[in-house]
């Protein structure tokens, strides 16, 4: 279908993987939130939302329609603009890297096409990931220092020096990822982790960087202000901190984007780390079932898997109390970042001596 | 036009408006804003290049690093356009001065330069991150290995600064 010399074809299947990308994104973060509060309620033995819907299932549609129905205030003395830029940019970073991710196996299409699960297979995958993670912070800190106010100032500060300290740990312990894999697309590294077992190892890179993964995961907290990471928001030392003076909706896209970078920094950590789509015995599957029913099926894993993630990044908030800010920087600076750097040093000695 | 040379375009009229946002806006937070919209056009013309590596290496670093520890400093000492210095106009006219000339040097330079022939962004794999790293690691191995010695030495440095008066 070649029509003004553009592929339609190509534009309409892209736009179409955007559209159900970005509403799927919003739909599990919207559910993460009533998700959180049921994990909290049977941690701390309560009932939690139960009230809208069966189970409490149409909370996340009540707080939704709350928050558009309240006033909207902008403080007097706040930078007008960049106090409204702020949200959107956080949510515009929370929703980028999931161009990269491969969602799933290419369909095959009966005309011969190949209708393919991924946005974009650029060839520095990772990288990619790693920038706009890297610029993330900016929605706090520039909501932060444009409310006018101490305490969002502090918060949007505190952020910052957070995300840049845990920012080098992830990059080198990403370093000791891609020496093994030797490709930067994520893409091939979700190829790679084909199946589960071969040549007498697991092939899903967990069991390869184990430290790797607990050093990953541990900065990737960090820069989702997850708990017990959320030092910006601290809600006994700053009082919301960054999004203390923003109402609304505006405020809703605050609280909604830390749940959406919790969704696809899952599905970022299951990609890189717990074999993405590919599961124990799929090719035995791949040969029994109809190929499209296979790509349902690994879509369906990787989403189990995201599930997985998401719930162990919950028991982690409800489990552990937050940090204080110097332990926080001795974490990152002392720990985290030395043990990054044994770890790629480990790495490559092994892929020099022992794999060549 | 096709549609490299209207991208082209657009992003050369980002990047020099934003440059001149950056020199001329009178709130620092804002010039912060203009420098990082200016480093997002040069990586657009990165990417036009085909060289996809320095494209988001720039942003990581640029964009992401070294602003953010910008506007990080800026907000500690709650700089904005109230609290700007007024400086003499004999400060003002030496900054235009040696500005003037060191842009005068580069468009010499330039002028004089012997421009390399057009290279097809299309077939060219010049920039992509498997060739660099051959040409950093193997051609260029030692500069690279005493530029890293010089930013190690640099780190070092700047913390025994930081830590002088804690003796």
């Amino acid at each position: 279908m070649i029509l003004l010399e553009i592929d339609w074809f190509f534009i309409l299947s892209k736009g179409g993987l955007i559209m159900a990308i970005l509403l799927t994104s919003f739909g599990v973060a919207a559910y993460a939130t009533w998700g959180e509060r049921k994990v909290a309620a049977v941690m701390q033995d309560r009932y939690g939302p139960n009230r809208a819907g069966p189970f409490g299932l149409l909370q996340p549609l009540a707080d939704g329609l709350k928050l558009f129905m309240k006033e909207e205030i902008i403080p007097t003395n706040s930078t007008k603009f960049i106090f409204l830029l702020a949200p959107f940019l956080f949510m515009l970073t929370a929703l980028m890297t999931s161009a990269v991710i491969p969602w799933g196996p290419d369909i095959q299409l009966a005309s011969g096409k190949v209708f393919s699960l991924q946005v974009a297979d650029i060839n520095i995958g990772i990288l990619f990931v790693f920038g706009v993670v890297s610029l993330g912070v900016y929605g706090i800190m520039l909501g932060g220092w444009a409310s006018n106010n101490k305490f969002s100032l502090l918060s949007a500060i505190r952020s910052a020096s957070q995300s840049i300290s845990y920012e080098l740990a992830m990059g080198i312990s990403l370093i000791a990822l891609l020496m093994l894999a030797g490709s930067l697309s994520l893409r091939d590294i979700a190829q790679q982790q084909h199946g589960f077992w071969d040549n007498g190892y697991f092939t899903w890179n967990f069991f390869k960087q184990p430290l790797g993964f607990i050093i990953f995961f541990t900065c990737s907290m960090a820069e989702m202000n997850r708990a017990p990471f959320d030092l910006a928001e601290c809600d006994s030392e700053l009082n919301m901190g960054y999004h203390l003076e923003y109402s609304s909706m505006k405020l809703g896209l605050f609280l909604f984007a830390e749940y959406i970078n919790m969704f696809i920094g899952s599905a970022v950590m299951v990609t890189l780390y717990f074999g993405s789509y590919n599961f124990p015995g799929m090719d035995a599957l791949a040969a029994s079932v109809p190929p499209i029913l296979f790509t349902i099926i690994c879509v369906s894993v990787f989403f189990a898997k995201i599930t997985g993630m998401i719930l162990l990044i919950m028991f982690i908030r409800w489990t552990l109390p937050r940090f204080r800010y110097d332990q926080l920087m001795n974490l990152g600076w002392k720990s985290l970042i030395p043990l990054a750097l044994l770890n790629m040093l480990l790495t490559g000695a092994a892929v020099l001596w022992l794999f060549k | 036009m096709d549609i490299l040379q209207i991208i082209f375009w657009i992003l050369t009229v980002m990047a020099i408006g934003c440059a001149l946002g950056v020199v001329l806006s009178r709130n620092p937070v804002n010039s912060v804003i203009f420098l990082i919209l200016t480093f997002f056009a040069i990586s657009g013309h990165y990417l036009l290049l085909n060289a996809q590596f320095l494209a988001i290496v720039n942003i990581i670093v640029y964009a992401g690093a070294i602003m953010v520890l910008f506007l990080f400093v800026i907000m500690l000492m709650n700089l904005n356009a109230d609290t700007e210095p007024q400086k003499s106009w004999l400060v003002q006219l030496a900054g235009v001065v040696s500005g003037g000339t060191l842009f005068l040097v580069i468009i010499a330079a330039i002028s004089k330069a012997n421009l390399l022939g057009v290279i097809n962004t299309e077939t060219t794999n010049i920039g992509l991150i498997k060739v660099l790293g051959q040409v950093l690691f193997k051609q260029y191995v030692l500069p690279f290995e005493i530029s890293s010695v010089l930013f190690l030495s640099a780190m070092i440095g700047a913390i025994v600064i930081g830590k002088k008066d804690m003796e």
